[in-house]
């Protein structure tokens, strides 16, 4: 099973059993055993004072690692680039160099605007599939195409934004390959020693972070939220190798169709463009009172946010929602009002530069990540704030 | 107190209960604001099979005893007793026909109610016929293939929301005791309409109605029973569900003290919670025990009648009024300690006493019921085996 | 329609932490309970059950102790349950699991849409579906916020983007995971009670599934947690005092010097 216990060392002092997220150790008899439920995450072995739990690690890759270059998936839509792309452009060329190796970048498309540019973000290549066909999503066709390129130039790295398309074929990349997915990771570099990918993700809602690897199956892949990384800044005129590809032979649709898109006809301002987002939590009681928070917003040029609990209650669209299960945001001011700071709502905000806490609780856990506290009544402040912006911007 | 359930009746608890916590509580405000008929609440009730909990087994129910009822019946009340009300008043309604309907009758009315998608309703109060049924007014004469109803009835709970109605009526006023009979008449026959809905001190989500029956035609198959059976009929049904409404009684009690008990813990005053005071401690310890008192009487009723027991309608008046009095003192002093937050409508409390004071009055006052007891004690001198 | 479910069973809070001095996680006495996804996957299976006709049975890779997931989606008024459980499947990561489950599904027979939650509690990579989908060879959804029709073999439905909402045409059989939007899933009933607590819940071992040992658990996870740890907060916070006036003067202030007002 890859876990041990040595009998010789184990003295039933139990450490392990309680440190075990999955209630898969019991101590009987003096003994730790290891039961069913275990996933072999190794907290019981950091846990125990004795050693005496071993995990055996897998096998060692047989022979030398013959990939090469980090890659990434350059999606677009409605033929402009994703800005999450620039993000893993500037993130994969930090690992190309330290891997001594090119980044390359995949592109799907027709007629994408940006594609030239890709070398000024990083880029020492580009795959670009031209063609009216894949104009649109057609997962089917990017999935055969991808598999294809990926199993003849045998890259050692992938990587693609966590986005609604990622989710929906990046994984089935991976299944038809049999390579090591991570998804949403927050966190990726190279290990000085072994080359291999860390991957950083958040786990149990973000109170937990793990790293992990794909040891031998390659490519190793992982997908990225937006707005985890940052964009860094073009280097004009460097040039990337553009090289047409053709789509001879691969299915000529998919099967999935896409008969129509309905945009989600909410506020003016998309969140995840945003330079400065107002937020509204649980504190606000009800729908009618995100007035208060629109008010600010408008002040403020500004867009507005919720954490999951408004959200649930119906007071406001998911679109709106910041967090694990919502969008990741980094603007530049992110002002939470009667947010408490659970862990998953801190997962989608807490790379904002500037974090503003409004709430009445001072023990609320937003507090520990905010730049600038207020503890008090949000109905008496935010209105406050908003007037007093309003008299500074003598508007 | 381990009261040691079966395995069906442990199963209703817990399907009553998630109802209460996940679908009543976080509405039971507004429902009362509103006074909105609580249909979402009843399909979920409906969903999770518990209409089908008092109909037998022939006829798509789970065949529940009378201790099965009283349990979701306190489950449900532990949330609002407007939501039980809905819930327990198509018990009411069904009992008629559901005891001494024909064959035909509980074919063609059970099955739906047991799936929830028809609600019933009992119709035998009028304006000048409260305790004194006797002097209703509600006429039905047999005229070829149908009886023509003519009358009003009063104070109906799921008047108008129900699809069908067990109406008790005089064929032969001048027979007295023996005069009235009992019929099942469905929503949107000709000449049944609804008139006044009652704007009510508590129970706000329960519709509850006038019956206006002008010339309705009702098929004679819809008799229940035989001619002059009505009064008898009426007596039975309410003795049968009497435990049911004791079951308000003590589950609005103990939702009330559940509120007290939590708040009286995070209330600070003189610098420690109320909890730690020994005038609330006592007043909270008296409530849990009459409480407790209230709830063994009417689960012994139910069992004595799930054990067979026919004559059980001294120790039903028994438990009605010792649960609705208690209610009423239970919920009246949770309101007193909550203090001034209590009398507010931002706390469920005050609407939990406003809730409970009707269980003392309907389906037999307690003055009544106190009359039946007295005649039963008398006759027996007072004495018990 | 023959509908399959795949559920998982997850510890019943994200409430976990690291014990700072040892570097382990902490845990106090918590519940298992079916991932709060998977419930919308449930109760979108039993309503299309409802609506078109068939039956629906719930499947899951976990310990013995995931059978108790699986009666609890029979009183959500699933038809049947299967536990596909064995050692060796300890240790699997999405890979591998999907695997496994592509196994089972196969052994089940024919199915016409498997359907599964977002993502997991616990994993939060919502990736065992698109997987499935790929070694079953059928076409995945992601996101279904809304079925909108089944009729000839195929299925009309909205799925959730970043932008809004795409309408789609899938044929079936096909695979698809389902967010909240999608319903609100029903209490357990009590004839669902009752016929979750006389089911018989198969358990199918890797062999009983043909699963290639070299391809489950440990060995069939390219992926592996090499760390765990405590995400790290560092950030100089300052809470204002005085008068709900002076701190929102206060707030204003850093706002001007941040150039935002």
């Amino acid at each position: 099973m890859g876990i041990r216990i040595d009998r010789d060392k184990c003295t039933g002092c139990g450490t392990c059993e309680s440190a075990c997220p999955f209630g898969a150790i019991k101590v009987v008899d003096n003994l730790a055993r290891i039961g069913e439920g275990c996933n072999l995450c190794g907290a019981c072995r950091d846990a125990c004072s004795f050693g005496a739990i071993i995990i055996d690690a897998p096998k060692a890759a047989a022979g030398p690692d013959d990939s090469r270059g980090v890659w990434v998936f350059a999606e677009q839509r409605d033929g402009r680039i994703k800005g999450v792309v620039y993000e893993l452009l500037n993130k994969g060329r930090e690992l190309a160099d330290a891997l001594h190796t090119e980044l390359s970048a995949v592109c799907f498309g027709h007629s994408v605007q940006g594609v030239e540019e890709l070398g000024e973000h990083g880029a020492d290549r580009v795959f670009y599939f031209d063609d009216p066909a894949v104009e649109q999503f057609q997962d089917d066709i990017y999935t055969a195409c991808l598999v294809d390129l990926v199993r003849e130039k045998r890259p050692r790295i992938l990587l693609a934004g966590a986005t609604a398309m990622g989710r929906a074929f990046i994984p089935r990349i991976a299944a038809i390959l049999e390579t090591g997915l991570t998804a949403d990771c927050t966190g990726l570099d190279i290990d000085a020693e072994t080359g291999l990918l860390r991957q950083t993700r958040p786990t149990f809602g973000g109170n937990i972070m793990a790293t992990i690897l794909c040891r031998e199956r390659r490519p190793q892949m992982a997908t990225v939220r937006p707005h985890v990384f940052k964009k860094g800044a073009p280097r004009a005129g460097r040039k990337a190798e553009i090289i047409r590809m053709g789509l001879d032979g691969k299915p000529k649709s998919s099967r999935v169709k896409i008969l129509e898109f309905i945009e989600d006809v909410t506020e003016r301002i998309k969140i995840e463009e945003a330079d400065i987002i107002v937020s509204g939590g649980r504190g606000l009681g009800k729908a009618e009172n995100f007035k208060i928070i629109r008010d600010l917003a408008e002040v403020l040029g500004a867009a507005v946010g919720a954490s999951r609990a408004a959200v649930d209650e119906g007071w406001i669209p998911y679109s709106h929602q910041v967090g694990q299960t919502g969008k990741t945001v980094c603007p530049k001011l992110y002002i939470a009002c009667g947010i408490s700071g659970a862990v998953q709502h801190l997962a989608g905000m807490q790379t904002s530069e500037c974090i503003v806490a409004i709430n009445e609780d001072p023990n609320a856990p937003i507090f520990s990540v905010a730049t600038y506290g207020i503890v008090g009544d949000l109905f008496e402040i935010v209105p406050m704030l908003t007037q007093r912006i309003k008299e500074l911007r003598g508007l | 107190m381990e009261y040691f359930f079966t395995e069906q009746q442990k199963m209703i608890k817990e399907t009553a209960r998630q109802i209460t916590e996940e679908r009543i509580k976080p509405v039971r405000a507004e429902l009362d604001e509103k006074e909105q008929f609580p249909w979402e609440i009843i399909k979920e009730i409906a969903k999770a099979d518990l209409f089908r909990v008092f109909i037998p087994e022939e006829y798509e129910g789970l065949g529940g005893g009378s201790l099965d009822l009283v349990l979701a019946i306190e489950e449900l009340s532990r949330g609002c007793c407007g939501v039980s009300i809905c819930y327990a008043a198509v018990a009411l309604g069904t009992i008629p026909f559901m005891r001494f309907g024909s064959e035909e009758q509980k074919r063609k009315y059970l099955p739906k109610i047991a799936s929830g998608e028809r609600l019933a309703a009992f119709g035998l109060t009028e304006s000048g016929a409260g305790s004194d049924a006797g002097a209703m007014k509600s006429r039905a004469v047999l005229d070829g293939d149908s009886y023509v109803l003519n009358g009003t009835k009063q104070f109906i709970s799921n008047g108008g929301e129900a699809e069908i109605y067990s109406i008790i009526a005089l064929t032969n006023p001048a027979k007295g005791s023996r005069g009235a009979s009992a019929f099942i008449v469905e929503k949107g026959t000709p000449g049944f309409t609804f008139g006044k809905k009652e704007r009510k001190m508590g129970i706000r989500c329960s519709a509850t109605c006038e019956l206006v029956f002008h010339n309705c035609r009702v098929p004679k198959e819809n008799l229940i029973g035989k001619e002059g059976t009505g009064f008898i009929i009426t007596l039975k049904t309410l003795d049968e569900s009497r435990p049911g409404v004791a079951a308000q009684g003590v589950g609005v009690a103990q939702g009330a003290l559940e509120e007290a008990v939590a708040y009286a813990r995070q209330r600070v005053q003189f610098g420690q919670p109320i909890s730690s005071f020994q005038a609330i401690q006592h007043m909270l310890a008296d409530m849990a025990t009459e409480i407790e008192a209230a709830r063994c009487l009417v689960y012994a009723v139910a069992r004595t009648i799930d054990s067979g027991a026919t004559n059980y309608t001294e120790e039903g008046a028994m438990a009605k009024l010792f649960a609705s009095d208690m209610a009423m003192r239970v919920t009246t002093n949770a309101v007193q300690i909550f203090g001034g937050a209590g009398y507010t409508r931002d706390y469920p409390v005050e609407k939990m006493m406003r809730d409970a004071k009707i269980i003392q009055i309907y389906e037999g006052t307690n003055q009544i019921l106190r009359n039946d007891i007295i005649s039963h004690v008398y006759k027996r001198k007072g004495m018990r085996p | 329609m023959n509908i399959i479910v795949s559920i998982k069973q997850v510890p019943g809070t994200t409430d976990v932490k690291i014990n700072k001095e040892t570097n382990t996680l902490i845990r106090e006495g918590v519940q298992s309970i079916i991932n709060p996804f998977d419930t919308y996957a449930i109760e979108e299976g039993v309503r299309l059950k409802e609506r078109f006709g068939g039956k629906v049975i719930v499947i899951t890779m976990g310990p013995p102790q995931a059978e108790s997931a699986l009666r609890e989606a029979i009183e959500l008024g699933a038809d049947e349950g299967i536990l596909i459980s064995d050692r060796a499947f300890a240790g699997s990561d999405t890979l591998s699991t999907s695997y496994v489950l592509s196994k089972a599904i196969a052994r089940i027979g024919q199915f016409d849409l498997v359907i599964t939650g977002k993502q997991t509690m616990d994993g939060d990579t919502g990736q065992v579906g698109p997987g499935l989908a790929e070694r079953l060879g059928v076409p995945f959804v992601a996101y279904v916020s809304k079925v909108e029709e089944i009729a000839d073999g195929k299925m009309r439905a909205l799925r959730l983007i970043d932008e809004g909402h795409d309408r789609v045409e899938a044929p079936l059989p096909c695979v698809m995971s389902v967010t909240k939007e999608i319903n609100v899933p029903r209490l357990p009933s009590l004839r669902g009670k009752m016929k979750a607590k006389s089911a018989k819940i198969p358990v199918w071992s890797a062999k009983d599934i043909g699963a290639d040992e070299s391809k489950v658990g440990v060995a069939g996870s390219p992926t592996w947690v090499a760390h765990i740890f405590s995400p790290k907060r560092e950030r100089k916070s300052e809470i204002f005092n005085g008068s709900p006036q002076e701190k929102v003067t206060r707030l204003c202030e850093k706002l001007q010097e941040m150039k935002v007002i």
